[in-house]
């Protein structure tokens, strides 16, 4: 696991020359999908990619981070003054 | 229905011990006379340790129950003399193969390499396994197996236990200097002290039915993910001896148990599964599953061994094994201690070094069952992606887990082992236990470094000066034993004047360059619980 005084080894910073034309080809696998077929594919996609990338620190980097942003997404979505 | 034909009835006999006024007193007391119970007891009693030996039962053999025994269970069992007659019994196996719907999707071959006595596995019914350790026990005058004794009463002390045990005449109490509580997963004992077995239950239940019957299958364990002839769950086949099948259906987490049982309801089933209904039923069971251990194993001078201490889900083969891996750990330790040569270390050592053997037993059995039977949607559907790939993929075959077969522990942390000194390449690491190696002319390294004993491994045929006598040789230098250049060498990575200390329960305790008496020394010392 990463420590604090450890810096992630997850990398965040842009890696695609083109994250418009990464961004469209993963939407567009799931066009015309059912949620529980974009579901089945998402979740083939997560195993191929976690294991090409094959490290288990990084893998836990990118489930923590992961696991963080839709709290943060559900912040910014609330009505003020509605609980969450 | 039980399987009448392999039911063994023995009888309650009255101990003079009941009619001792004040009670009597014992070095040992082993509560449950199933293999955990009956193995400690032999073990024991081959090291000189007197064994009063009490079971509620008066009978072994309703059901099959644990079916596979592993290679380093197997080695066990040939110490203590029983492993011949277990194999020639038993099915070997060590290849399977995992099917998705009516596709195979991968085959597994457990032990690929030779140069060992035992097989990967056998397959035996747990009742051929107690009558055979019955019988041994029959034979060991040192051992005192009281059938219909039940335990009703245990009263905890510093230096021991005073027992109440019920009997078809009546009770009678006695004391103990030590209690090794072998009493199943529902251990009575366990309860009458009040202590929490704490972890995980699963929702699923499954059906595990044996069936009699000629076929041609190989003798291979076969597991379906969603079967053609068993919708959305997972079933299992496995061979037994005497034309026994071992099946298991999954049935969901709302089957009615009772229901389930029923011969009109299981026939159906498994005639589904097979495609004919030339078999008969032998026994059936509907489970549902628990991982959960006690956080100590040691209460005092009272210790729990096998299911009493642990229990897994069958998927892994964890639970018999590792209850006869319990005893293996124990019983050289409690002959130490009650002899008063053990030290500090050495007792606590057995809850460390076989919790850790726990944990790692419950860790892939619970990992087995919820890939087997994934608790919610979203994992399902994770799951599922798994068994989709796995066709096209090596690292997702690699992650699809029908059972994680049992395989010993290695103590890493074991405060017995001395840590390396020098640089090895490879070889079998402090706190691991012994690999097996061929010694020529039919003899194997599992066998003739079973004296009960620490052994010193040693590449030489000439022993250093000053080694302790505590410690038996055997000396595999190049003059009598050409294959240390062979399996021997390459497992141990043992050069000239090397030497590997063994464990009575043959577990490498320390390994040595160029071995002199001094060291040997200090690491039986460490082994034995000082330092």
């Amino acid at each position: 696991m990463s420590s604090v005084f450890a810096p992630s080894p997850l990398l965040t910073e842009p890696r695609f020359a083109a994250p418009d034309e990464a961004y469209r080809a993963i939407v567009e696998a799931q066009r015309g999908l059912s949620e529980g077929e974009a579901a089945a594919l998402n979740a083939r996609l997560v195993l191929l990619l976690a294991n090409h990338i094959g490290d288990i620190e990084v893998l836990r980097a990118a489930l923590q981070l992961a696991n963080e942003s839709p709290k943060q997404d559900s912040q910014h979505l609330a009505p003020p003054g509605e609980a969450r | 229905m039980g399987a009448l034909n392999a039911l063994f009835q023995f009888g309650y006999r009255r101990s003079p011990d009941q009619d001792r006024r004040g009670g009597a007193h014992h070095p040992v007391v082993i509560v449950g006379a199933g293999p955990v119970g009956l193995t400690l007891a032999l073990d024991l009693a081959r090291r000189d340790i007197p064994v009063v030996l009490i079971d509620d039962a008066d009978r072994i053999g309703e059901g099959s129950r644990a079916i596979c025994f592993a290679k380093r269970t197997l080695e066990i069992f040939d110490r203590l003399g029983l492993a011949e007659r277990m194999v020639e019994k038993g099915v070997t196996w060590q290849k399977g193969k995992v099917f998705r719907g009516d596709g195979l999707l991968y085959e597994f071959d457990l032990l690929p390499e030779g140069g060992h006595k035992q097989p990967a596995f056998i397959n035996l019914q747990q009742y051929y396994v107690e009558q055979y350790l019955v019988e041994a026990v029959a034979h060991e005058p040192g051992i005192d197996l009281r059938w219909a004794n039940r335990l009703v009463g245990i009263d905890k002390r510093p230096d021991g236990a005073v027992l109440v045990i019920e009997t078809p005449e009546g009770p009678y109490r006695l004391t103990a200097d030590w209690v090794v509580a072998c009493d199943g997963s529902r251990s009575p004992t366990r309860a009458m002290l009040g202590l929490d077995f704490a972890g995980e239950a699963f929702d699923d239940q499954f059906l595990i039915a044996d069936v009699k019957m000629k076929a041609a299958f190989p003798t291979e364990r076969w597991f379906w993910f969603n079967p053609p002839f068993h919708d959305g769950q997972s079933a299992l086949l496995h061979k037994q001896p005497d034309d026994i099948w071992r099946i298991d259906l999954q049935l969901g987490r709302n089957a009615d148990a009772a229901h389930e049982k029923r011969p009109e309801v299981v026939i159906p089933r498994i005639e589904q599964m097979l495609g004919h209904s030339g078999f008969s039923l032998e026994w059936v069971s509907v489970y549902r599953f628990q991982c959960r251990r006690l956080a100590r194993f040691i209460h005092d001078r009272i210790i729990f061994a096998g299911d009493s201490a642990h229990q897994v889900s069958p998927f892994g083969a964890r639970g018999a094994n590792s209850g006869v891996q319990d005893t293996d750990n124990l019983g050289w330790k409690l002959a130490l201690a009650i002899k008063g040569q053990a030290g500090p270390n050495l007792i606590p050592s057995y809850e460390l070094e076989r919790g850790q053997a726990a944990d790692e037993n419950i860790l892939n059995s619970t990992r087995s069952t919820d890939f087997l039977a994934p608790p919610t949607a979203a994992e399902r559907v994770m799951r599922d992606a798994v068994l989709a790939l796995a066709a096209q993929t090596g690292f997702a075959k690699r992650m699809v887990n029908s059972g994680r077969l049992s395989l010993p522990t290695a103590y890493l942390a074991s405060p017995l082992s001395t840590p390396d000194a020098e640089t090895w390449e490879g070889g079998v690491v402090p706190g691991a236990p012994m690999l097996d190696a061929p010694l020529g002319e039919g003899g194997w390294l599992t066998r003739q470094a079973a004296t009960g004993r620490p052994v010193l491994l040693l590449n030489g045929s000439e022993p250093p000066e000053g080694l302790p006598k505590t410690v038996d040789l055997l000396c595999v230098g190049r003059a009598t034993h050409p294959e240390i250049h062979g399996h021997l060498g390459r497992r141990y990575d043992l050069r000239a004047g090397d030497a590997c200390l063994l464990r009575p329960d043959g577990h490498v305790a320390a390994r040595f360059r160029q071995v002199n008496g001094d060291v040997v020394r200090q690491a039986l010392r460490r082994m034995e619980g000082f330092a």
